[in-house]
């Protein structure tokens, strides 16, 4: 039995969640853009791959969009914890490249909730924390229909307060939120669909 | 007092020669000399004549480029150096400077005495001085660069009226060489002649007509320090002095309606090591229970030693910040994110908190700037006309051939089939900048959606057939 999306997905305040897979970017962007607010993201500056302002303005408006550049993770993770703990900002994103120890999940959690912050890490595929509150590994899916889909694959992995469950949304850039649609091949009503 | 080789002398002081000596100043398409020490005047070179023929004369002369923007500091050293003597120095033209002594001499014993002072720490410095006292500001000048520092006006030769040289070369075809012979001439005629400006210069040298000596404005001085009687070493005992130091400073600053962008903080401890902490802020502000948390960090780090005994706190950068309207509508907490910005600035370098801003461009690298936050508006006129990718990297090749999209191709060790591609975009190079990554011309770009999930941004170089991946959508 997987929750109900609407419980689940614009991230829960005050806490630290985690993403992984190939869609990670776009979901670190929608889950910025429906907190309304600044975000930063913290990345190293050794990173080749950058993030496109232009790709990013229908889901996350450039103007409300910080980056800080570091030279190492350690500073990634400083200047996350100071980030959150501020609550000037409404989202924080974090690029992280090794796999965070318990302490340091841990801190960048009680940062969060001190200010009430979002926060969101985007690691490699398999180097979540324990700390995370939840992980999810975002993948985008063909759609044979739609010229300009942005449909993707949600599959919540880890939920410290819930089960798990898979979606398939998409970024409706009218209404600048996320709508789930059922999954291909499976119409409403003739099967079990969920969602 | 007027310095006749200034600028060469501030050349030399930083770099000693024994040789003849000449600074080079780049007018009207040759290098002429503008100013040259002693040795080479002896030579016969003068200032004004190139500097080739200079060196065919002289072939041992050092040559240097001359720094008019140098001189001019060295000059407004020099001014407040003079200070010593009077409270009221002005500078004169660019290579003197004017003092009003009237009053101050006796501190020195007598003017004599004073004009030995003068000399002696000038020779010390080997700065070239020569020195004129009169009753006027034209009488002063007139000794210094034509007498011999005290004596009467009339046997000086009418160019230390400070006329203009055609003015001089006319006066003295009519027989008028010195100013004695002018001021015996009749006036109606000279003014009718000349115009006013001879007999106003021959009457402020004179005396009959007042001239005043205008100092320039002191800049404003944003520093504070605090000396203990016994060293400190704990940690909130710097930041309570460093408080007692920021008080004084915002007073300052909000007097001036100014506010600080970087601050210096020079602790010197008992064994007379100092050192710096330097806090550069997002904005600038003034505000003192905002700026000392910032300081924190910084402290923290240093290595007090056997204690700090003398705390410096400097503005080194001041900008204007007038007093502004707070009204209900204008915008939510920026300064939390300004401080915030700043506290990260400490640990990362200010620039390296960089904000988007868009730029007028189709080139996909270029279509945006980055720019500090610190020094940027955020700005709202972003236009998407095309879907573009949300990441960008360096071009990728791929094995494919032919002009249209593959069918399947690999990449990234992946191997992913055409589900849909959509095109092509051509975008051409922008001919006016050189960019190396669009040496290979035209490019076509495709949006690739493939059967496995990943939506790609392909291209293809018509004039070099390759194709490459460039970004990814979301």
């Amino acid at each position: 039995m997987q929750p109900d999306f609407a419980t689940i997905f614009p991230l829960r305040h005050g806490r630290v969640h985690e993403a992984c897979g190939p869609a990670a970017a776009a979901f670190a962007a929608v889950a910025g853009s429906v907190t309304q607010g600044m975000t930063l993201w913290i990345s190293q500056s050794w990173a080749g791959e950058t993030v496109n302002p232009l790709g990013l303005a229908p889901v996350l408006d450039p103007a409300l969009l910080l980056s800080a550049r570091t030279d190492n993770q350690t500073d990634s993770l400083a200047v996350a914890e100071e980030a959150l703990r501020d609550g000037a900002l409404a989202c924080v994103l974090i690029d992280i490249t090794r796999p965070l120890n318990l302490r340091e999940g841990r801190r960048l959690q009680l940062a969060a909730k001190a200010g009430g912050t979002t926060g969101l890490c985007l690691i490699p595929e398999g180097m979540g924390s324990n700390a995370a509150e939840t992980r999810w590994r975002a993948r985008p899916l063909f759609d044979p229909d739609d010229n300009d889909s942005t449909l993707m694959q949600w599959e919540i992995i880890k939920n410290k307060s819930g089960t798990m469950g898979t979606w398939n949304v998409r970024w409706s850039q009218e209404a600048r939120r996320v709508y789930v649609v059922s999954p291909v091949g499976f119409r409403p009503g003739t099967e079990g669909t969920s969602c | 007092m007027w310095f006749p080789r200034l600028a060469s002398d501030r050349a030399l002081k930083a770099r000693p020669v024994e040789a003849p000596f000449a600074l080079s100043l780049h007018q009207q398409n040759t290098d002429r000399i503008y100013c040259l020490n002693q040795h080479a005047e002896g030579l016969g070179l003068h200032r004004g004549m190139s500097l080739a023929d200079a060196r065919a004369f002289c072939p041992t002369l050092v040559s240097q480029t001359a720094r008019p923007d140098l001189d001019a500091r060295f000059l407004a050293a020099l001014r407040r150096w003079a200070t010593r003597y009077c409270p009221w120095v002005a500078h004169d033209g660019a290579d003197g400077l004017i003092l009003n002594v009237t009053g101050s001499t006796h501190l020195w014993g007598d003017e004599a005495a004073m004009l030995q002072d003068m000399r002696q720490r000038a020779q010390r410095a080997a700065i070239t001085l020569r020195l004129g006292v009169g009753d006027t500001r034209g009488a002063a000048w007139a000794l210094a660069h034509y007498g011999s520092t005290t004596g009467a006006l009339e046997p000086l030769p009418v160019a230390a009226l400070r006329l203009e040289p055609t003015t001089v070369t006319a006066l003295q075809r009519l027989g008028l060489g010195r100013i004695g012979d002018l001021a015996a001439t009749p006036r109606a005629p000279l003014a009718r002649r000349f115009g006013p400006e001879v007999l106003r210069r021959l009457d402020q040298a004179l005396g009959d007509l007042p001239e005043s000596i205008n100092p320039a404005p002191e800049p404003p001085h944003y520093g504070v320090r605090l000396t203990f009687p016994e060293p400190i070493g704990l940690l909130g005992d710097v930041m309570g002095a460093t408080a007692r130091l920021l008080d004084p400073l915002c007073a300052k600053l909000h007097r001036d309606e100014a506010g600080v962008r970087r601050l210096l903080l020079t602790l010197r401890r008992v064994d007379r090591d100092s050192q710096q902490i330097e806090l550069r802020l997002a904005s600038a502000m003034r505000d003192p229970v905002r700026i000392l948390p910032l300081f924190e960090r910084g402290v923290a780090a240093v290595d007090a030693g056997f204690g700090i005994d003398v705390m410096r706190l400097e503005a080194v950068g001041v900008e204007p910040l007038p007093v502004q309207q707070i009204t209900s509508v204008s915008q939510d907490q920026p300064d939390q994110l300004n401080d915030l910005i700043t506290r990260i600035g400490t640990r990362i370098g200010l620039e390296n908190i960089q904000r988007f801003l868009p730029a007028d461009s189709h080139i996909p690298e270029r279509s945006f700037t980055i720019a500090p936050a610190a020094f940027s508006d955020p700005d709202k006129g972003w236009v998407c006309l095309r879907p573009r990718p949300l990441r960008l990297f360096p071009p990728e090749p791929l094995t494919a051939k032919g002009a249209a999209p593959p069918k399947r191709f690999r990449w990234r060790s992946m191997s992913l089939t055409t589900g849909r591609a959509t095109g092509p975009e051509r975008i051409a190079p922008e001919w006016w900048l050189s960019d190396e990554n669009w040496r290979s011309g035209l490019r076509d770009y495709w949006k690739i959606d493939t059967r496995e999930g990943r939506r790609l941004w392909l291209f293809y170089t018509p004039q070099a057939p390759a194709w490459f991946v460039h970004g990814e959508f979301a």
